[in-house]
């Protein structure tokens, strides 16, 4: 149990059914904290599947059925007590397409925070009342409009969060634009820059690059490395060239069973198992 | 042949309107608007001296249209959201048929709906001394056009992508927090031409009206007072009266009038759909 506190995640004997269709089978697995790990195989191999496994977004398709253990920071997320949003908070995905939500750049960033502080929010709103009622008195007793502070902390979070995935220069004087009117590569930095206000330990990313060209795949790969360490990063992706060149430890998994595990260059140089180096060949997938 | 099933919806439109217009226009000349519109007394039959002002008429299509609406808005768009995000697949299906059942009930149903149902219930509820007043007719209309906003309301939510919603849930956000934060603001557009079309439909309907509106012209004190609307007076008089006559181009000129009302909310609706789609 020592190296427990090494490994973000780990599954036991995880099976996933969509409806009768068995998409994982048996799949154990422990994805070491603070490195990037890829998962990768031919399209239906499950690696997106168990990718969504670590969230639980899989749930949303009602005809999902699990069983096994997920340990996510060492704690089974399908313990009764566990709470969704908590668990997303500290999981945070990243998608295929960028997917910023259709207000401005500086509420998607500030989104996380403001539907997990809701009674901050409400608190904030009453105080704001009683002020203006105060005034209509004529009493303003000092203190400037409350909520004034918060939304301090909020610029702040901002400013944080955008310079941390180098967006901040570009777009500190476009906060109020769209976020869908970005490029694509902005788009998808300021998916991962949303989530960073959660303070997330792990981030899921579900091929980040398949929607954008060689600059912006760059862009996101370097991130990629500034952001490990600090974060456990868990890649989905097509590209086997990406998966080299970025992750620290990569899964293959072929028609929903895990097949090897293990350090990338390890498994690219000297793959254990035939299908490994059939796929890694380029022979199928 | 096709090109003219094609282009008579045109040509019928401009045909009714050009018909409606030609009967109504020889009032135009000797007609003083600010009678028309803003004078609530309607005595259209009296002998020696008639009074044409259909502000009664307004008032009390505007009242019930508005009271119908407040009751609409939130059951229509509430099941708009129910349907579209927090049913199953079966439920949806079951309440989609309902739904468009319950459009296809006709109008003179609900009339009569209004005066065996709605009326006693009103008077044993309220203690007033008639059922068939605004409130009778509200809440008819808002039946009437709750099937309208639920299926455009629901198409509006289905046409916002599902990325939104997946974005929203893996930052946690509840259910709720994803319909209000992020499904109501991205269809905001489609919900309002929703909204726009009921009313168009609340607007426009005449039997129910007619049959559970008490049919009494006079300006509403309350929802239990009885009114009348436009089209309830035109489908009562019209028939009573001589072609041709001053009280007939009258009732042609009401027409003219629903006609730009219920155009100017269907042409705001479609200004509102395009809003989404060009976006």
């Amino acid at each position: 149990m020592s190296d427990a506190a090494t490994k973000s995640i780990t599954t036991r004997d995880l099976n996933l059914w969509y409806g009768k269709f068995q998409a994982l089978k048996n799949i154990n697995v422990d994805i070491r904290q603070g490195l990037i790990t890829g998962l990768i195989g031919p399209s239906g191999c499950g690696k997106t599947t168990l990718l969504r496994c670590f969230n639980r977004v899989n749930e949303r398709y009602g005809n999902v059925t699990t069983t096994g253990e997920i340990r996510v920071l060492d704690r089974n997320i399908y313990d009764a007590d566990v709470s969704l949003v908590e668990l997303r908070k500290s999981v945070g995905m990243v998608f295929q397409r960028p997917n910023p939500m259709p207000i401005s750049v500086y509420e998607n960033v500030v989104f996380g925070l403001r539907i997990h502080n809701r009674a901050r929010d409400l608190l904030g709103t009453r105080r704001k009342k009683f002020y203006r009622f105060a005034k209509r008195l004529g009493a303003t007793a000092g203190g400037g409009p409350a909520g004034t502070s918060r939304r301090i902390d909020l610029d702040e979070a901002v400013e944080k969060a955008l310079t941390e995935v180098g967006l901040w220069k570009d777009l500190k004087d476009k906060l109020q634009v769209k976020a869908n009117t970005l490029q694509l590569e902005q788009q998808q930095k300021l998916c991962i820059a949303r989530l960073l206000p959660l303070k997330p330990e792990i981030i899921l990313m579900d091929e980040p690059c398949s929607a954008l060209d060689v600059e912006g795949t760059r862009a996101i790969e370097e991130l990629m490395f500034a952001m490990k360490g600090r974060y456990t990063l868990v890649i989905v992706t097509h590209n086997m060239a990406q998966a080299r060149r970025t992750s620290d430890e990569c899964i293959f998994m072929l028609l929903g069973e895990l097949i090897e595990h293990n350090r990338t260059a390890d498994l690219f140089l000297q793959p254990q198992n035939p299908k490994t180096a059939e796929y890694i060949e380029g022979r199928y997938g | 042949m096709i090109r003219l099933c094609g282009i008579s919806a045109i040509i019928f439109v401009f045909g009714i309107f050009f018909f409606v217009f030609r009967e109504g226009a020889p009032f135009l000349a000797k007609l003083d608007w600010s009678q028309f519109l803003f004078s609530p007394d309607w005595i259209p039959t009296s002998q020696t001296q008639p009074k044409y002002g259909v502000g009664a008429l307004i008032v009390g299509t505007l009242s019930v249209t508005v009271l119908a609406m407040a009751i609409a808005v939130p059951f229509g768009l509430g099941a708009a959201v129910f349907v579209s995000e927090f049913c199953g697949k079966a439920t949806k299906e079951t309440l989609k048929i309902v739904i468009e059942l319950l459009a296809a009930i006709p109008s003179v149903v609900w009339g009569f709906i209004g005066l065996c149902v709605l009326n006693p219930l009103i008077i044993q509820t309220f203690h007033t001394p008639i059922g068939v007043n605004m409130l009778n007719g509200a809440v008819l209309l808002a039946l009437m056009s709750v099937p309208i906003m639920v299926s455009i309301g629901e198409d509006a939510l289905k046409a916002v992508p599902d990325s939104y919603r997946e974005a929203g849930l893996a930052l946690g956000a509840t259910r709720w927090q994803i319909v209000y934060r992020i499904l109501l603001p991205a269809a905001k557009n489609g919900l309002l031409a929703a909204v726009l079309l009921g009313v168009g439909r609340a607007i426009g309907e005449t039997m129910a009206v007619l049959m559970a509106t008490g049919h009494s012209v006079r300006i509403p004190h309350s929802v239990f007072d009885p009114v009348r609307t436009l089209t309830a007076t035109i489908a009562a008089e019209l028939g009573e009266t001589s072609k041709g006559s001053e009280h007939y181009q009258v009732l042609f000129l009401i027409g003219i009038l629903l006609f730009s009302i219920t155009f100017a909310v269907n042409l705001i609706a479609d200004l509102a759909v395009r809003g989404v789609r060009k976006k």
